[in-house]
C-alpha cells in the first residue's frame, strides 16, 4: 500500500529545534485569535489542531503526541470561557491517534497527510461534541455539513502547512 | 509489572493525562459559581496564555493600525470634503431631533421621579482595542487590551455606539475576556421596544443572538428595536440591542425564540467601550447637554415668534384686526369662533344685535342704534366711530407703539370692562397714527384715556354703551 511507511527512511523520526516547539505552537493561539477577529470565516481553521497533528505525525511517539496535545489544548481552552481541558481532552487523544498512525503510514507523502488531517478534525469534533454534550451538558448543535466543510478546508490547509513546517526539521535516523 | 508498564505505557500516558484533566474538568464544573470568572489554579493558567498570547496580538494590531492609519490620514482623503458636508447636515438634523427629545427626557425623569424608579446612567466608560478572540467557533469571546490596571473588573457591560456587545468575564492586569451576547452561556435581559415583550438574550449554536422563551405574539414583527431591560442588573437600561430578525419555535416546547439581528456588528469589533460607572442621578454631563438643549429650543421659539406672522398685523387694515377681549385669562383655552364682519351690514347681520345685557323686554331696536353697534363692530363702514386700530387708532392719544406682535396680543386691561366715555384728550402732539389706521374720529372715542396703553379695543369694548343709555335707546 502506497501510504504505509515502507521504507527506513520513510519511518524515521524527526525532530526540530527546541525553539521551533516553542514558538510554534505559540505563534498557532496568536494567529489563530488574532485572525479571527479580522477574517470572518476563520474560525474554521483550527492552528492548534494542525500543529498537533503535524507534531505527532513526525515525532511518531505516543507519549510525546499526548503530552503536546493536551498543552496545545489547555492553552486553546485558556482563551476561552469554557473550563480547562475540553480542548485539552480532545487534542491529546488526536495526538495519540495521529502518533500511532504515524508509525504505520508515510506521513511525508500530501495525500496521507490530507486524509489524516481530515479524519482527525472530524475525530476532534466528535470528542468535542461528546464531551460539551454528554459530559457537560451544554447545548451544542451538531452541524454535520458544517463540520464536513471544516474538515476539508483544515485538510487542505494542512498540506500546505505541514510544507512550511518541513522546512525547519532535522531527520535523525 | 516492570514490564506491563512498559509495554502498555503510551496507553497508560493517555490515561493518565485524560483522566487528570477529567477531573480537573469536573472540578471546575462542579463549583457553584462555574458562570462566573475564574480563581485560583484555573485562572493562573488562563493569566499565562493570555500573558504568552497577547503581547505579538498587540504587536500585529498595533501595527496594523499603524499601517491603516497612514492611509487614512494622508491617502485616503479624496472624499473627506463631502463627508464633511453630510456630516454638518447630519448635525444639523441631531441636533433638531435633540431638542425635540429634550422635553421628553425631562419629563421622563419627573415622572421616574414620581414613581420612585431608579434609572441607571451610565457616568464612566474606559475605550478598549479589541486584540484578539478565542479563535473557535464554540466560545464567542474577544480579548481587549485593557485590564484590572485600568479599572475594569468582571461582569463590567461592553458597548459600542451602535449597541452593546456582551460583558467582561476574565479580568487579568492589562487585558480582559469580553464574553459577546451571542454566546450561548451569555444571558442579557431586553426587552422588545414597540410590543414591550421582554425575555432573555443568549445566542444559539450559530452564534447568533436570541431571545428564548417567547410566548407566541403576532405583534413581533421582523425589525422591530430590541433594548435592554436593565433587569439583568449588568446592562443599562434602554441600550441599543439589535433588531428582531425572525421568530421560530422552539424545538422543545410550545414557545418561539426571536432570533436578533445584533446592533453592534460583533464580527468586525474594533474598538469598545467598557462601562466602568454608574449612577442613578443624571449625569452632569447629559445634565449640560439636556440644558443647551432647553436653551436652545427656547431660542428656536423665539426666532420662531419673530418669523411668523403675529395674530395682529400692525400694517394691516383696521378691520382685519380684531384680537379677542381677553387673550391672557383664556390663554390655552378654547375660545368661541365669531364671524368675520360683513362688509355691508344691514339688519339681519349677526353683530348688528345689542347685547343681550342692554336688551330691554318688549322694546324695538331702533336702525340708528342698529347702525351704531354696526359700524362699531366693523370700524371701516363708520368712521366717525371709534377706530377698531387697536394700537393705534383705538385712541388718537394712544402711545402704543406699532410693529409689536406680542402686547398686541395682551388684553387690553380692564378698560372694556368700565367704559368710559369721555374724549380723548391725552392725544400727545407729535403722536401720529399708526400706518394704516383710521383718521382721528369726530366724535369721541370710547376708550379711556388712562388706558392708553390698552392695546386691542375690541369692537364691544369700544362701544360707549352704558346700560341707561340702551334703555333710552329701547324707549
Amino acid at each position: 500500500m502506497a501510504l504505509m511507511a515502507s521504507s527506513r527512511r520513510e519511518a524515521g523520526t524527526k525532530s526540530f529545534p527546541l525553539v521551533i516547539y516553542v514558538v510554534v505552537p505559540l505563534l498557532a493561539l496568536g494567529l489563530q485569535s488574532l485572525l479571527s477577529l479580522h477574517l470572518t470565516r476563520f474560525d474554521l481553521v483550527d492552528l492548534p489542531l494542525l500543529v498537533t497533528i503535524y507534531y505527532a505525525i513526525t515525532q511518531r511517539e505516543p507519549v510525546s503526541g499526548t503530552l503536546v496535545g493536551a498543552l496545545i489544548g489547555i492553552a486553546q481552552d485558556a482563551l476561552t470561557h469554557h473550563a480547562l481541558g475540553i480542548f485539552g481532552i480532545s487534542k491529546a487523544v488526536i495526538g495519540y491517534m495521529a502518533a500511532s498512525l504515524g508509525v504505520r503510514v508515510d506521513t511525508d507523502n500530501h495525500g496521507t497527510r490530507l486524509l489524516l488531517t481530515f479524519s482527525f478534525t472530524l475525530a476532534q469534533t466528535v470528542i468535542l461534541w461528546l464531551l460539551q454534550r454528554h459530559m457537560l451538558g451544554q447545548p451544542v448543535a451538531w452541524h454535520g455539513f458544517h463540520e464536513l466543510l471544516r474538515a476539508t478546508v483544515n485538510a487542505l490547509l494542512a498540506v500546505v502547512l505541514f510544507a512550511l513546517l518541513d522546512l525547519t526539521r532535522r531527520t535523525e535516523y | 509489572m516492570e514490564s506491563f508498564f512498559s509495554r502498555y505505557r503510551n496507553a497508560l500516558v493517555l490515561i493518565a493525562v485524560l483522566l487528570a484533566q477529567v477531573i480537573g474538568l469536573a472540578v471546575q464544573v462542579r463549583r457553584p459559581d462555574s458562570g462566573e470568572a475564574d480563581k485560583g489554579g484555573v485562572r493562573l493558567i488562563r493569566s499565562w496564555v493570555v500573558g504568552l498570547v497577547t503581547p505579538p496580538e498587540r504587536l500585529l494590531h498595533g501595527t496594523g493600525r499603524g499601517i491603516r492609519g497612514l492611509w487614512t490620514n494622508y491617502v485616503d482623503l479624496i472624499h473627506v470634503r463631502q463627508q464633511n458636508k453630510a456630516l454638518k447636515s447630519e448635525l444639523d438634523r441631531v441636533r433638531l431631533e435633540e431638542d425635540s427629545m429634550a422635553e421628553d427626557a425631562r419629563q421622563g425623569q419627573r415622572l421616574q421621579g414620581l414613581l420612585g424608579f431608579k434609572e441607571k446612567y451610565v457616568y464612566k466608560t474606559v475605550a478598549a482595542q479589541v486584540i484578539g478572540t478565542s479563535g473557535t467557533e464554540q466560545s464567542q469571546v474577544l480579548l481587549i487590551d485593557k485590564g484590572s490596571k485600568d479599572g475594569i473588573r468582571p461582569d463590567m457591560p461592553v458597548i459600542t455606539p451602535d449597541g452593546i456587545v456582551g460583558k467582561t468575564r476574565d479580568v487579568f492586569r492589562h487585558t480582559s475576556q469580553v464574553l459577546e451576547i451571542s454566546d450561548a452561556t451569555s444571558g442579557a435581559g431586553v426587552i422588545l421596544e414597540k410590543t414591550r415583550i421582554r425575555g432573555v438574550l443568549r445566542g444559539d449554536t450559530w452564534g447568533q443572538p436570541e431571545i428564548v422563551n417567547v410566548s407566541p405574539d403576532d405583534r413581533i414583527q421582523r425589525g422591530e428595536a430590541v433594548l435592554t431591560s436593565g433587569g439583568d442588573a449588568i446592562y443599562p437600561r434602554g441600550l441599543a440591542v439589535g433588531t428582531v430578525d425572525r421568530v421560530r419555535p422552539d424545538p422543545e416546547g410550545t414557545l418561539v425564540n426571536v432570533l436578533v439581528r445584533p446592533s453592534a456588528n460583533l464580527s468586525r469589533l474594533e474598538e469598545v467601550l467598557v462601562i466602568t460607572s454608574t449612577g442613578e442621578e443624571v449625569p452632569s454631563e447629559m445634565q449640560q447637554d439636556l440644558t443647551e438643549a432647553e436653551q436652545a429650543e427656547q431660542k428656536a421659539s423665539d426666532v420662531l415668534a419673530e418669523r411668523l406672522p403675529s395674530r395682529v398685523d400692525p400694517n394691516a387694515p383696521a378691520d382685519q384686526q380684531q384680537e379677542p377681549e381677553d387673550d391672557s385669562a383664556e390663554e390655552g383655552a378654547a375660545r368661541p369662533v365669531k364671524p368675520p364682519a360683513a362688509l355691508h351690514p344691514d339688519r339681519y347681520t349677526p353683530s348688528d344685535t345689542p347685547p343681550a345685557a342692554d336688551l330691554v323686554p318688549g322694546q324695538k331696536i331702533t336702525d340708528g342704534q342698529s347702525q351704531a353697534t354696526s359700524g362699531n363692530e366693523n370700524g371701516a363702514e363708520n368712521p366717525p366711530k371709534a377706530p377698531a386700530n387697536p394700537e393705534s387708532g383705538a385712541a388718537p392719544g394712544t402711545t402704543a407703539k406699532p410693529g409689536k406682535g406680542k402686547p398686541a396680543t395682551k388684553p387690553a386691561g380692564n378698560t372694556a370692562a368700565k367704559p368710559k366715555p369721555k374724549p380723548a384728550a391725552a392725544t400727545t402732539p407729535g403722536d401720529q397714527p399708526a400706518p394704516g389706521a383710521q383718521p382721528p374720529a369726530t366724535n369721541p372715542p370710547a376708550t379711556n384715556p388712562q388706558a392708553t396703553n390698552a392695546a386691542p379695543a375690541t369692537p364691544s369694548q369700544t362701544t360707549p354703551q352704558s346700560p341707561q343709555r340702551g334703555v333710552r335707546a329701547w324707549l
